[in-house]
């Protein structure tokens, strides 16, 4: 079976020449659920975004069987959704439909299709009652909704969350825990909420430095990495 | 954040806010013909103008006293084009100069602020002006507001600590603070902006403006732009001839 995602010998350096990724081999089972854990400024985030080509490093990356090259990034794009850490960033359009819309427009769907896409998505994700309002009067927790539905209305094969219990309360995450069990997409989710990411994932790899340092269970990584955020604590 | 005033006055309900984009722009470039053309008695006919662009925005169920004032922040510039023209003996040039920039701010904020941002570049794109451009204006309409988002957050870590622009100058802490905050809202901003046009691509943004509801051009439409030539013209044409003919009698 074609894995969700492979990557084989990924390398990447910033322009001013600052190493971030370091030889990354990876692979996403179709299906799967996998926490990225690991200290700020390892790699995470910077891996996740040659996942759809937004950044592009030396090594081999194959979403659905298909390379991340220039001429298979919008089909790519429409396979791997990102949900962005600071859902502000994703967000700029007047009112959460058109928001929502944006994804299936630039798909080329006509203003009625995209309309009806945009109304399910919203629905599916529980918040089809502030489908008029705008962005920047909505909670944290229904803004990280909006930014999920206008993921979510592209029919993604894999879903990317960076960080997404960022700036979420405990309802609001206990929400989204239960949102993201019930979607059947692959799954990637770069946190440090370890409790979020053993509701949900079936494997974790810890990133340090730029390489991949160890994979396995939730709980075997963060015995493994001492990455309990509950020890040491009164 | 601040910014969202003009989002909202543009998602009001009026006849002003119905009309389309393209007769709003339309009308726009009609007026500001007739405002630069203007010269013989210019504060009769500038003051024919001012009252009628207030009924437009009171018509338009703007706030009067905050549409006036946003139109203001074309003073500072004009006002120095102004002086010089003034220090150079020419004071009608320099009256000139600064009552038509205060005009033209006036009527660009009206249409602004009936029309979304989003669907007013969608006119504009219907009107025939290049893509590219409008993505430049796209981008900076959007990036504008991540400047001014950053520098507010700024503003509210320095204020949290205590200090205020007040007390910073007191100190004697001024340019160096200046350019030293400058640089670190420029470089956040930047960082913003990379965030944000990531996340467009990665909805599949390829350039271009798609709408969700295409507004479409009615004979409504049409009587406006007509109206938008036809009375500021004759305005100007009475206020002319009118202050002529009283000075003849005179």
């Amino acid at each position: 079976m074609v894995p969700a995602i492979s990557v084989s010998g990924l390398r990447f350096r910033y322009e001013d020449g600052t190493p971030a990724l370091d030889g990354i081999d990876f692979q996403l089972r179709a299906g799967e659920t996998v926490a990225l854990f690991g200290p700020n400024g390892s790699g995470k985030t910077t891996f996740v975004l040659h996942l759809n080509g937004l950044l592009r490093g030396e090594g081999k990356i194959e979403v659905c069987g298909l390379a991340v090259r220039d001429e298979n990034l919008p089909a790519i794009r429409r396979k791997v959704g990102i949900v962005f850490q600071d859902s502000d960033n994703q967000l700029f359009m007047p009112t959460v439909l058109e928001d929502v819309a944006f994804g299936p427009l630039n798909l080329g769907l006509q203003a009625k299709a995209a309309v009806e896409k945009a109304s399910w998505a919203l629905a599916h994700t529980g918040i089809a009652g502030i489908a008029s309002k705008p962005p920047y009067h909505l909670s944290a927790g229904e803004k990280k909704r909006v930014a999920i539905a206008g993921i979510l209305v592209m029919d993604p094969e894999i879903l990317v969350l960076d960080e997404p219990t960022t700036f979420l309360d405990p309802p609001a995450r206990r929400s989204l825990t239960d949102l993201l069990r019930r979607l059947p997409q692959s799954k990637i989710l770069v946190t440090h909420d370890v409790h979020f990411a053993d509701a949900l994932a079936q494997r974790a790899v810890f990133f340090d430095k730029g390489r991949i340092a160890g994979e396995g269970s939730v709980a075997e990584i963060v015995c493994r990495f001492d990455w309990n955020p509950d020890i040491g604590e009164s | 954040m601040r910014h969202v005033v003009l989002e909202e006055w543009s998602r009001r309900q009026s006849w002003l806010h119905q009309r389309d984009p393209r007769a709003k722009c339309l009308a726009l470039v009609v007026f500001l013909i007739l405002v630069a053309t203007s010269d013989k008695n210019f504060p009769l006919v500038a003051g024919g103008y001012l009252i009628l662009l207030i009924a437009l925005v009171r018509s338009a169920r703007l706030p009067l006293g905050a549409v006036l004032a946003r139109s203001a922040v074309v003073l500072p510039f004009s006002f120095i084009f102004g002086l010089v023209s003034a220090l150079a003996g020419n004071i009608h040039h320099a009256v000139l100069l600064v009552s038509k920039s205060y005009l033209s701010a006036l009527a660009v904020l009206i249409t602004i602020a009936t029309s979304p941002v989003p669907k007013l570049l969608y006119g504009l794109e219907q009107l025939g002006i290049p893509q590219f451009l409008l993505w430049v204006v796209q981008f900076l309409y959007r990036y504008l507001f991540v400047v001014s988002e950053e520098a507010q957050r700024m503003h509210s870590a320095v204020v949290a600590r205590g200090a205020s622009l007040g007390a910073l100058r007191a100190r004697g802490v001024r340019f160096q603070a200046a350019a030293g905050a400058l640089a670190v809202l420029f470089l956040r901003s930047y960082g913003r902006a990379e965030d944000i046009h990531r996340a467009m691509l990665a909805r599949g943004f390829q350039g271009g403006l798609r709408q969700l509801s295409a507004s479409r051009f009615g004979w409504k439409d049409g009587a406006f732009v007509l109206a938008a030539g036809v009375i500021p013209a004759a305005l100007r044409i009475l206020l002319e001839a009118r202050l002529t003919w009283f000075r003849q009698s005179v």
